[in-house]
């Protein structure tokens, strides 16, 4: 099953991945590559086979509602890339065009 | 003294022979003069490692109770968590990332007196089966520095084989513990899923993912394992079952032993030397009594392909968390909050990274989910029947590791498909979540280790341990070491 370049740069933009345009490229063909190999499993009928996500037969683990320490947060902000000095905020790009109205 | 098991080496400090300090000294020597070669480390910290190693020997001299790997160097592949010590997965996107806390197997490595001997090499976020998709630098293998030590936990295979520490931990998704171990010519497991705690893992795929030991021996592989196996609340998936002392039993052979061998292990693809000495190890498990039975695994054709869509389907969803917002890398260019993200994942995340997160974002995309991971989920639970019936009527079932042995560096790197398939006879152990361990069985002519693979019922860890020592125990693959 061969992807076009359209079909890998839409999985690209899902992925959150911006690469450059000869990666692309070489991606369409190794995908396809890998996609034709797995594609395999179609002369294998699962018909009425239930499907295995996880090795073991272990359904809900509870554990009591007890409260547990948890990060301090200058701990939590040791690898912030970006935040306000002396704050315990990371610092993040705009989610909204400044001019943009806001509803709250 | 480098060359030596950690059970010799705790024997040693025992008898007051060496200190842990003493031993410290001896293993950062061997790596200081090695590294240059065979580049199995992503940090080392020699003071705090002369410093731990003071400690013990300091709790040690006031008669205090020590653990059971008191003073032993353990090298840490640089997936698992270590507090205030860079834990970078081999990408540039956590080249900078420090954890504010410990993996649990990290906390059981102190708690039992372990030595934290720097981190190590692997394929970035344990993706590969070479070591060279590290961002930073490619491992090689000590029985030949022109090849591969196998992936992705590289570095600790070849630290280990190296003797630059006496033992690591690894992780294993798809092989990546037994296929390292056997192309270096020591011991490597995959315990059970649920055996060990992921709390404080990276995660790759985590149906899969699974932390074992590597070592020089059965013996020092069981010592391991019984430190770092048990319960753990922070990771739900990890059982609350008791962890037997594995070292107790390792020494009694299993009477009426029967032995499994997968028709499909012996296929095209593997290698006549591979092929001839695991026939041969077979041989000699028939010598100690054993009874060889014809198993089949019908179904473990299609396991990689399986593998290689629920991997990638897994880890593009664990990897989604890697932003740039809260930690790992950030791109430097200015743009809105959608593009900072892709910029930065586009930016700090390798080749064989973006593949995987591509394929696994396809095949969970909306139209093609059924076709191909509904498809996978599938036929995972047929290759987990295989095994569950083939281990129905044996205790054990074996076959080779890998279908060759190390290949050289470069060789497979540009081809993903050839490098995936490396990985043909270990990756439907982890779709079915039972143990498997790697032991040295030879050496092809050109002197590469080959390795023979024992996979078990769940949580039969200690069956599987004493059936390897059998083997172990009449040959003395496991004694030797390489000149580097």
């Amino acid at each position: 099953m061969s992807l076009t370049l359209d079909q890998v740069r839409k999985v690209a933009t899902l992925a959150r991945l911006e690469l450059p345009e000869d990666d692309l490229v070489r991606m369409q063909s190794q995908l396809s590559a890998i996609l034709d190999y797995v594609a395999q499993l179609d002369e294998l009928n699962t018909d009425g086979v239930e499907p295995l996500a996880h090795p073991l037969p272990i359904q809900n683990v509870f554990r009591p509602d007890v409260p547990t320490p948890s990060l301090l947060p200058n701990e939590a902000l040791q690898n912030a890339p970006k935040r306000e000095k002396g704050s315990d905020y990371f610092s993040v790009p705009a989610v909204f065009d400044s001019d943009e109205p806001v509803s709250h | 003294m480098i060359e030596l098991t950690a059970t010799e080496l705790l024997a040693l400090q025992a008898s007051g022979k060496a200190s842990a300090v003493e031993i410290a000294d001896a293993f950062l020597a061997a790596t200081q003069a090695r590294e240059p070669k065979l580049r199995s480390f992503t940090s080392l910290d020699a003071d705090a490692i002369r410093g731990q190693a003071a400690a013990v020997d300091a709790k040690r001299a006031a008669g205090k109770p020590l653990g059971k790997l008191a003073g032993v160097p353990v090298a840490i592949k640089d997936v698992l968590c270590t507090k205030g010590v860079a834990t970078t997965c081999s990408s540039k996107m956590l080249k900078n990332f420090v954890p504010p806390y410990d993996a649990h197997v990290v906390e059981r490595l102190r708690a039992e007196d372990a030595i934290l001997f720097g981190k190590t090499n692997m394929d970035e976020f344990a993706m590969g089966s070479s070591t060279e998709n590290s961002a930073f630098q490619t491992t090689r293998n000590p029985w030949d520095t022109d090849r591969i030590p196998g992936g992705s936990s590289g570095g600790s295979a070849a630290c280990v084989a190296g003797c630059q520490a006496p033992l690591s931990l690894g992780t294993d998704t798809g092989g990546s513990i037994r296929q390292p171990a056997a192309l270096c010519g020591i011991v490597g497991i995959k315990p059970t899923y649920g055996r060990v705690s992921r709390y404080g893992l990276i995660a790759f795929a985590s149906s899969l993912d699974q932390v074992g030991p590597f070592a020089h021996d059965v013996t020092d592989s069981a010592l391991l394992l019984e430190a770092i196996s048990g319960h753990d609340g922070r990771d739900s998936t990890c059982v609350d079952q008791p962890v037997p002392e594995y070292r107790k039993t390792l020494n009694d052979p299993m009477k009426g032993l029967r032995i499994g061998v997968p028709r499909e292990f012996f296929d095209k693809g593997l290698d006549s030397e591979v092929e001839g000495s695991v026939r041969a190890a077979l041989k000699e498990y028939e010598k100690q009594g054993a009874t060889l039975v014809d198993v089949s695994l019908p179904h473990s054709k299609y396991a990689l392909a399986a593998y290689y869509i629920i991997a990638p389907a897994e880890a593009s969803s664990n990897l989604a968390r890697f932003d740039g917002m809260h930690y790992g890398h950030r791109t430097a260019q200015k743009t809105d909050l959608i593009g900072t993200y892709a910029k930065s994942r586009g930016e700090g995340f390798g080749k064989e990274v973006q593949r995987r997160i591509m394929i696994g974002t396809y095949v969970l995309s909306s139209g093609y989910a059924d076709k191909y991971y509904h498809k996978a989920l599938k036929v995972r639970r047929l290759v987990k029947k295989d095994y569950d019936d083939a281990l129905a009527t044996c205790d054990v079932v074996m076959g080779p590791t890998t279908p060759t042995a190390a290949f050289k560096a470069g060789e497979k790197s540009d081809d993903p498909l050839a490098m995936y398939l490396s990985d043909v006879y270990t990756v439907s152990c982890n779709l079915a979540g039972i143990p498997g361990l790697s032991i040295p069985c030879g050496f092809t002519k050109a002197g590469l280790p080959i390795g023979l693979q024992l996979l078990g019922k769940p949580f039969d860890e200690e069956k599987l341990l004493r059936i390897a020592r059998m083997y172990e125990a009449a040959t003395d693959w496991h004694t030797r070491r390489p000149k580097v």
